[in-house]
């Protein structure tokens, strides 16, 4: 039991923040974007539809790569960020932020889009027709009306960002209480042998993901029955 | 008075076919648009609403709606517009449903009075029959008082009863609004009862325009599916 007073929970509390900044800055940035994709008729359709699920296919280690060299200090990207702001974006956990905003986005907004384009056109052009703007039906109209496709979206891209880590790796490395999160530490624990911290870890990873997943399920079948 | 010169390619089930439609409908009448599906009847009161682009001009009294490539977005149109299946906001009450359209609760109530659905006003959509619902859709496109009311096929779905009751509501608040109103309909009977003038479509053409009791005498040597 000697071990357990060691175990430090910070990584945890990290795993949190970054997921929760994370699906705050995707769900502002994906509600416009999964709307545009669930009413536009453009024929590039396909191409922005290909590059958001982008993140479910690549190896996260070909897209940490990439946006490691993307936001290194010799990119340009970095450059202006250090130059303008002050602000380093790799190796960091403000870094850490902008990976997952990418490695995530495709779990924001595919729900967001797949509820969208089943809402009825009709109750969309009601609110057009009494007078209502995009933006207002978007808030009043459609949002409400997509609660399970929303609960999904948002648990779903926090599970997820929680889950990570190739990218998390390539892009934050592993600094203790900067981008140290939970799965990098239990990689860390079993490169160095301590596999009863690595089982504590890992179950706490498991009972929340459980937990997490299950709140979903649990409001989804609700809200059939209310007859959303 | 309703000036349409309207132009449009469709690409309907039966090939392209060009709608073209030049009106002039007068304030304060009730038309009823016939035509076998297909014939471009729906889109045109879409049209009107500003919910589908078209070539050509549109003026309502002094107002322009449509000249060239400018074209008054549906928000600024002022118009109601029944749909055949309600289109009702589900995560809003019977009230609130009204009220998303204009904040007089007045209004709201006073509609609700003559529909008889005072008693559900706090009820959601899902809870009401086809009836019912259409009713509280016939209120909410009446909450902005608008110069034009456009019904697609508003009682189609609804029993011989309701029917008979809601054409009697339409037709009181068409009066006491004292709105212009184009509703699409198949049923003789609706027609003669609700409209004074009924114009039928074919291929996108104005075909037949007359009053409605005319029309009605000559419906059993019409070959329209009406």
């Amino acid at each position: 039991m000697s071990s357990l007073e060691f175990l430090e929970f910070e990584p945890f509390l990290l795993s949190f923040k970054l997921a929760g900044l994370t699906t705050i800055i995707l769900f502002i940035i994906s509600v416009p974007l999964a709307w545009w994709l669930s009413q536009t008729k453009s024929k590039m359709k396909p191409i922005w539809e290909s590059l958001t699920a982008l993140p479910i296919v690549l190896p996260p280690s070909v897209l940490g790569f990439y946006i490691l060299v993307a936001l290194s200090h010799n990119s340009p990207i970095g450059v202006f960020f250090d130059e303008t702001f002050g602000i380093k974006l790799v190796f960091n956990f403000t870094g850490l932020v902008v990976a997952s905003c990418f490695y995530s986005l495709p779990f924001m907004v595919q729900p967001l889009q797949g509820g969208f384009e089943s809402i009825n056109k009709n109750m969309l052009e009601a609110s057009y027709v009494a007078g209502k703007s995009k933006i207002e039906t978007i808030i009043k109209v459609a949002l409400p009306n997509i609660k399970p496709a929303l609960m999904t979206a948002i648990i779903v891209t926090f599970a997820h960002t929680v889950g990570e880590f190739g990218v998390v790796l390539m892009v934050g490395g592993s600094i203790p209480g900067e981008t140290k999160v939970a799965s990098v530490a239990i990689y860390e624990m079993v490169e160095i042998m301590d596999y009863k911290a690595a089982h504590i870890y890992s179950a706490i990873m498991v009972v929340i993901s459980f937990l997490v997943l299950l709140s979903v399920y649990i409001f989804n079948g609700k809200q059939k029955k209310i007859g959303f | 008075m309703i000036k349409i010169d309207i132009n449009k390619k469709l690409h309907g089930s039966s090939g392209e076919m060009d709608l073209n439609v030049n009106l002039q409908i007068n304030q304060g009448d009730f038309v009823a648009l016939a035509g076998q599906s297909g014939s471009g009847k729906t889109t045109l009161l879409r049209i009107l609403a500003g919910l589908e682009e078209a070539d050509g001009t549109l003026y309502i009294d002094d107002e322009v709606w449509l000249e060239g490539k400018k074209a008054l977005p549906s928000q600024k149109r002022k118009i109601g517009f029944v749909f055949q299946d309600y289109a009702l906001f589900p995560n809003m009450s019977v009230i609130e449903n009204l009220l998303f359209v204009k904040k007089d609760k007045e209004l709201a109530n006073h509609l609700l009075e003559i529909t008889e659905l005072l008693e559900l006003k706090d009820r959601l959509p899902n809870s009401l029959s086809g009836g019912q619902k259409q009713r509280v859709s016939l209120c909410r496109a009446m909450m902005n008082k608008p110069k034009l009311l456009l019904m697609d096929e508003p009682l189609s779905a609804l029993d011989p009863v309701m029917r008979t009751k809601l054409q009697q509501e339409i037709l009181t608040l068409h009066k006491e609004f004292n709105t212009t109103t184009i509703m699409v309909s198949h049923d003789p009977n609706e027609i003669s009862k609700l409209s004074n003038r009924v114009i039928v479509l074919e291929k996108g053409k104005v075909v037949k325009d007359d009053i409605a009791s005319n029309l009605l005498v000559e419906k059993t040597i019409l070959s329209f599916d009406i």
